[in-house]
């Protein structure tokens, strides 16, 4: 996926006139933070389970070598084929390869953020495969030649009458209305399931990995995965390897947070639970199994300041409650995760000179890690990325110098008290016919938007002093 | 951090340094002044630091860590012989008791530790440890108020009763609530120079919100949002009053309002 972070303004700025989506997104973000409140609130001791998981996924990835061991040991013996890839181009080769094997022309694919990240679908398709989405959020946006607008309900930017005008372009069924959202909704549905009748090859995702028998969770509000994974001849699921957690249990308590956090519902429709390929005394399932698992920078960020990022479930709580993503929206971000966890993942991903905009994209409002199942702190990570900005130089030099003069002025007293006492009064001075100013030299960013109220009049530090001084001359009178 | 358990009693006489921060210092004297008086109408003995200047979020939530250090050990050694030390503002007490710690090491975190311990922002410490009355005083009679809740005091030191409170007891007002009110206003300190776009968009939503409640004031207890919101509604010409608080629960409305002409 070309990446356009680097370009993160312009992308919002259009994003931002673009009435239509600002309007849906807007409804979005009203929309969703009392569902997952109300679902939070009934749900008894939220912050105990919070802190159990966050536990469990510390204690995980502390101990990620011999969980994976465990859980590559277990998944053979369930009859599965596991796969480790280094970084995105490994993994597409080994799906590729999987798929060429068993000389398989139809893919039917599950919802997945990582094939997102390696580019799987392109990458197959230039190799002739016929890849399908068959979530349909995913359909409807590989259909239009788009990408997700957000990790978990990839096409929320699109409008019913938009879905509308694309299914009578690129469906040929002849002449119909599709007047309400379930004949959409019918009409994908009857394509996709011959395709997940044809389909050779079943690619989905993971939300756990379990090591103590080798399972793979997944979760789908359509049961779109169960048909990828139980209609094909071979299955292959695709996932990184820091979704391992050590008991089954642990992947329950951990869907228990996720589903609430990301629809607000006390459960998905589907949660199931992949073993392994078909036994002998089966009468469906797939032929043969392999789980890719990929790590393309996730060693680096285990060990690094930045590890608690791998505590992300994908649940999209923080994009939902972000008012930066409300206001530009996933496309903005230009990458495959947008919002507050994509405004950590990308730099980390990709790197921090191609997306040093998205860690800038935050008012630290800190709403994003009050409402994280997880409990990460993406504030104070994305702060973090912003030192390692001011650290790398990648900021221009003038608004660098600019903060190093602030912070030594501000470490002169004596001085600054001096300065702004001539300076603030003369501003007030300019000021105080209209209360604010409409353009004021070098404060464009400011004024571009909204007026520079005039000060008071003198500082509080002169008035006061004088105060005192009065105070103090009263008295010796 | 939840010091509301410390002390429940009212601290007659006790020690308080305010912390003015720079933007009441610099744009609205009055919040520093309303702070003082009503900190000693709660039977506080108030004394204000004179060394001090700024917190330094601009610099450490830029990214510069560095710079901030030795301004953050500076506001510390000049805070620190106070018994408590009071804030006009959630954000700037919210550096003090949550950020220095973390930014710290060694002998400078235990001493910011011991600070934040201390350290309040204004609404809750009159609230919550002063115990503010009215003393005979006639409540000052406002008209309708709404309430920005600033995201730092909001989230890092819970502040949300606390100012609604005391509209209630001082000034026998109660808050009419404007949507979204724990939404961001777009200020985000360098964030709104930095992605003036997106800014103006959170802003502009936060005044529609303000303005669909008809309140003639809007009231919040962090200046970085009450200017953002205040410019915003003086360029779209809008008619309603910005004012912080410490003002409101002083009784102090005489002067313009934030961005108001004379």
């Amino acid at each position: 996926m070309q990446q356009t972070s680097e370009t993160f303004l312009e992308n919002a700025s259009e994003a931002i006139k673009d009435a239509g989506k600002a309007q849906r997104r807007d409804i979005l973000a009203q929309f969703m933070p009392p569902v997952r409140d109300a679902a939070i609130n009934n749900f008894e001791n939220f912050e105990a389970l919070r802190q159990h998981v966050k536990k469990v996924q510390q204690h995980s990835l502390d101990n990620l070598d011999h969980y994976l061991a465990q859980f590559e040991q277990e998944s053979v013996r369930n009859g599965n084929q596991v796969h480790f890839a280094r970084d995105g181009d490994e993994f597409n080769s080994i799906v590729l390869d999987i798929c060429q094997q068993h000389s398989a022309r139809r893919i039917a694919k599950g919802k997945s953020m990582v094939t997102e990240e390696t580019g799987l679908n392109d990458f197959l398709q230039r190799a002739n495969l016929d890849v399908m989405e068959t979530d349909l959020g995913e359909y409807i946006i590989q259909q239009a030649g788009e990408t997700p607008s957000h990790i978990v309900g990839p096409a929320l930017h699109k409008s019913a009458a938009e879905i509308r005008e694309l299914f009578l372009e690129k469906h040929d069924l002849g002449p119909r209305e599709l007047a309400e959202t379930a004949d959409l909704v019918g009409e994908a549905r009857g394509v996709l399931r011959e395709h997940f009748l044809n389909a050779e090859v079943g690619i989905i995702g993971a939300n756990a990995l379990i090591a103590e028998n080798g399972y793979s969770m997944l979760v789908t509000n359509e049961g779109n995965g169960d048909l990828c994974a139980n209609l094909p001849r071979i299955l292959i699921i695709c996932t990184t390897m820091d979704r391992v957690l050590p008991r089954a249990e642990d992947a329950t308590a951990m869907l228990r947070l996720l589903v609430r956090s990301a629809t607000g519902q006390p459960q998905t429709c589907y949660t199931s639970y992949y073993s392994g390929p078909r036994r002998e005394h089966d009468t469906d399932g797939p032929l043969e199994t392999h789980i890719v698992l990929l790590d393309n920078k996730r060693s680096d960020i285990l060990a690094s300041d930045y590890h608690e990022m791998l505590q992300c479930i994908r649940c999209g709580a923080c994009l939902n409650h972000c008012p930066v993503y409300a206001s530009v929206g996933g496309h903005a971000y230009g990458w495959v995760y947008p919002g507050p966890m994509g405004s950590i993942l990308t730099p980390l991903l990709t790197s921090l000179e191609q997306s040093v905009a998205l860690p800038n994209a935050c008012t630290s409002c800190g709403r994003c890690a009050e409402v994280c199942p997880t409990d990460i702190p993406l504030p104070d990570l994305l702060r973090d990325l912003r030192h390692e900005e001011a650290m790398e130089k990648l900021s221009s030099r003038p608004w660098r110098q600019g903060m190093k003069m602030h912070a030594w002025l501000l470490r002169h007293p004596r001085l600054y008290h001096a300065l702004t006492a001539i300076g603030i009064p003369i501003l007030h001075l300019l000021g105080r016919k209209r209360g604010s100013f409409s353009r004021l030299p070098m404060a464009d960013g400011w004024t571009s938007q909204r007026d520079f109220p005039a000060p008071q009049g003198k500082t509080f530090m002169q008035l006061y002093k004088a105060r005192n001084k009065a105070s103090r001359t009263r008295a010796d009178d | 951090m939840n010091k509301q358990h410390l002390d429940n009693t009212p601290p007659k006489g006790l020690r308080v340094s305010l912390f003015v921060t720079c933007l009441a210092d610099l744009f609205r004297p009055s919040v520093a002044f309303a702070s003082i008086k009503l900190l000693e109408q709660a039977g506080c003995e108030v004394t204000v630091p004179l060394q001090q200047t700024c917190c330094g979020q601009p610099t450490y939530n830029t990214g510069d860590y560095e710079s901030t250090i030795p301004l953050a050990r500076q506001v510390i050694e000049t805070l620190e012989p106070a018994d408590y030390v009071v804030a006009p503002s959630g954000s700037c007490a919210g550096m003090i008791c949550h950020h220095y710690p973390r930014l710290l090491e060694g002998e400078w975190r235990d001493r910011a530790l011991q600070l934040a311990a201390k350290t309040f922002e204004l609404t809750t410490f009159l609230s919550d440890i002063a115990h503010i009355k009215l003393n005979g005083r006639v409540p000052v009679k406002l008209p309708t108020v709404t309430y920005h809740d600033s995201c730092a005091g909001l989230r890092e030191l819970g502040i949300k009763d606390q100012p609604r409170k005391l509209l209630k007891e001082l000034c026998d007002t109660q808050v009419t609530e404007l949507q979204q009110t724990e939404v961001c206003c777009g200020f985000g300190g360098t964030f709104c120079v930095k992605m003036p776009e997106i800014s103006g968009k959170m802003v502009s939503d936060k005044l529609n919100n303000a303005l669909a409640t008809n309140a003639k004031i809007l009231a919040g207890g962090d200046l970085g949002c009450l200017l953002n919101i205040a410019g915003r509604a003086t360029r779209q010409g809008e008619n309603i009053e910005v004012r912080h608080v410490a003002e409101l629960l002083c009784g102090d409305l005489d002067g313009p309002a934030i961005g108001e002409g004379k």
